[in-house]
């Protein structure tokens, strides 16, 4: 292969493909005005072509991976997160790389009028770096919006899962959602881990927000259960509702091992009276 | 001879603290002096400490409930004190739940209960 001549037409040009190319952003159809300024995305752009044009410079016109395009990716990471947050869609992120291409082949169009030959040939070879950059911002784009999905995932599971001390010795355990394996093990470990700091002799598990119990969920209740007794501490399991009582009864599941109350409340009183307190209520009170 | 965890001689009561890693003769040995030092000094109750116990496997959980059963026949009470929450997770992963073991907190509560027993 030749070498390529893409570095010399870039930098000759180079003003005025950064001109052509911003003004082609705004040209295009769906582009948000309303989301970056004109001085913004010249400067975007104009930072960019500089990258690109050291990225060519390295002769390496296949390879981004290269330490060559490391700035320039790096360049592209950002700008992909940037947008991201901004609210661009994947396509409209993706766009700012390809829309590059117009003016770019315009300009190798007048370049090298006098040679087709050559002219296909760096046509092809800047088609194809041009689209693997783009495919590398839609990467980002979408390793970004992971991110923050797991993010909230963990969020979500450190929320759903409070250990309230409830009074010296007496810890609760509010569940609410489904119960599948992986919460499971995050509940247990939890609830062990705070047995372990409170030294805590009663675990009171409220089911009132779990929506079904099925035999899986009834079994990693059960487990820690378990858990919970090897260490020293005893469970009392409440708010079971009419229609959980009777699923399990029907799937078999035995609870006769656990005290279960019918109310977050009535496990409290068991509790207290376990660990020796007693509420008393004032007469005078009204 | 290597090295073996001590039992303390506590009123009518045994302490044993176990805080090595166990290895299968090591727990063995402990089976083996237990059960002797049950029956020689007549305690009541065994006290058995594993707050400095960070791993187990089947083998140890399976001596652990299987000297519980033998201080019941030799008419003294067992209670395991101080399991770590990963080493209770790991037990019950493992389907040994220890049915018919005492358990307890800390060395006091485990104390109490044996006293009240």
């Amino acid at each position: 292969m030749s070498k390529t001549q893409l570095p010399g037409i870039i930098k000759k040009a180079k003003d005025k493909l950064q001109a052509n190319w911003v003004q082609q952003q705004f040209d295009a159809v769906g582009m948000r005005r309303d989301l970056i300024k004109t001085d913004e995305l010249t400067k975007q752009s104009g930072d960019f072509l500089n990258q690109f044009l050291a990225g060519v410079e390295s002769g390496n016109m296949v390879d981004i991976k290269s330490p060559a395009w490391a700035p320039a990716l790096e360049f592209l990471n950002t700008i992909s997160r940037q947008r991201e947050r901004m609210g661009f869609s994947p396509s409209e992120t993706a766009q700012f790389v390809f829309s590059l291409k117009e003016p770019l082949f315009a300009q190798l169009r007048t370049d090298l009028k006098g040679s087709p030959d050559e002219l296909i040939e760096e046509m092809n070879s800047a088609t194809a770096l041009l689209d693997k950059l783009g495919l590398y911002v839609t990467e980002v784009f979408q390793s970004a919006r992971e991110d923050v999905i797991k993010r909230q995932q963990e969020e979500m599971l450190e929320l759903s899962t409070p250990v309230v001390k409830m009074w010296d010795g007496i810890v609760a355990l509010p569940l609410i959602g489904t119960l599948d394996s992986a919460r499971t093990s995050v509940v247990m470990e939890s609830l062990l881990q705070r047995i372990v700091e409170t030294g805590s002799e009663i675990a009171i598990i409220d089911i009132t927000g779990v929506p079904t119990v099925d035999t899986l969920v009834a079994q990693h209740l059960l487990k820690t259960v378990a858990a919970a007794r090897l260490m020293g501490a005893d469970c009392i399991i409440s708010g079971i509702r009419p229609q959980i009582a009777q699923t399990m009864v029907h799937l078999a599941i035995d609870l006769s091992a656990v005290t279960t109350k019918a109310s977050l409340a009535e496990a409290l009183k068991v509790a207290l009276q376990r660990t020796g307190h007693r509420v008393v209520r004032d007469v005078d009170v009204k | 001879m290597q090295d073996r965890i001590p039992i303390l001689h506590m009123g009518s009561c045994l302490l044993v603290t176990i805080q090595v890693d166990m290895h299968d003769r090591l727990a063995l040995q402990l089976q083996d002096d237990l059960t002797e030092r049950i029956s020689s000094t007549g305690a009541k109750g065994v006290l058995i400490d594993i707050s400095s116990l960070e791993m187990v496997d089947s083998f140890i959980g399976r001596v652990l409930g299987n000297i519980s059963s033998m201080a019941r026949v030799l008419d003294a009470k067992t209670v395991v004190v101080g399991m770590q929450p990963a080493v209770a997770i790991t037990l019950v992963e493992l389907g040994l739940s220890l049915v018919g073991v005492s358990t307890a907190l800390n060395v006091e509560k485990g104390m109490k209960l044996l006293a009240n027993a």
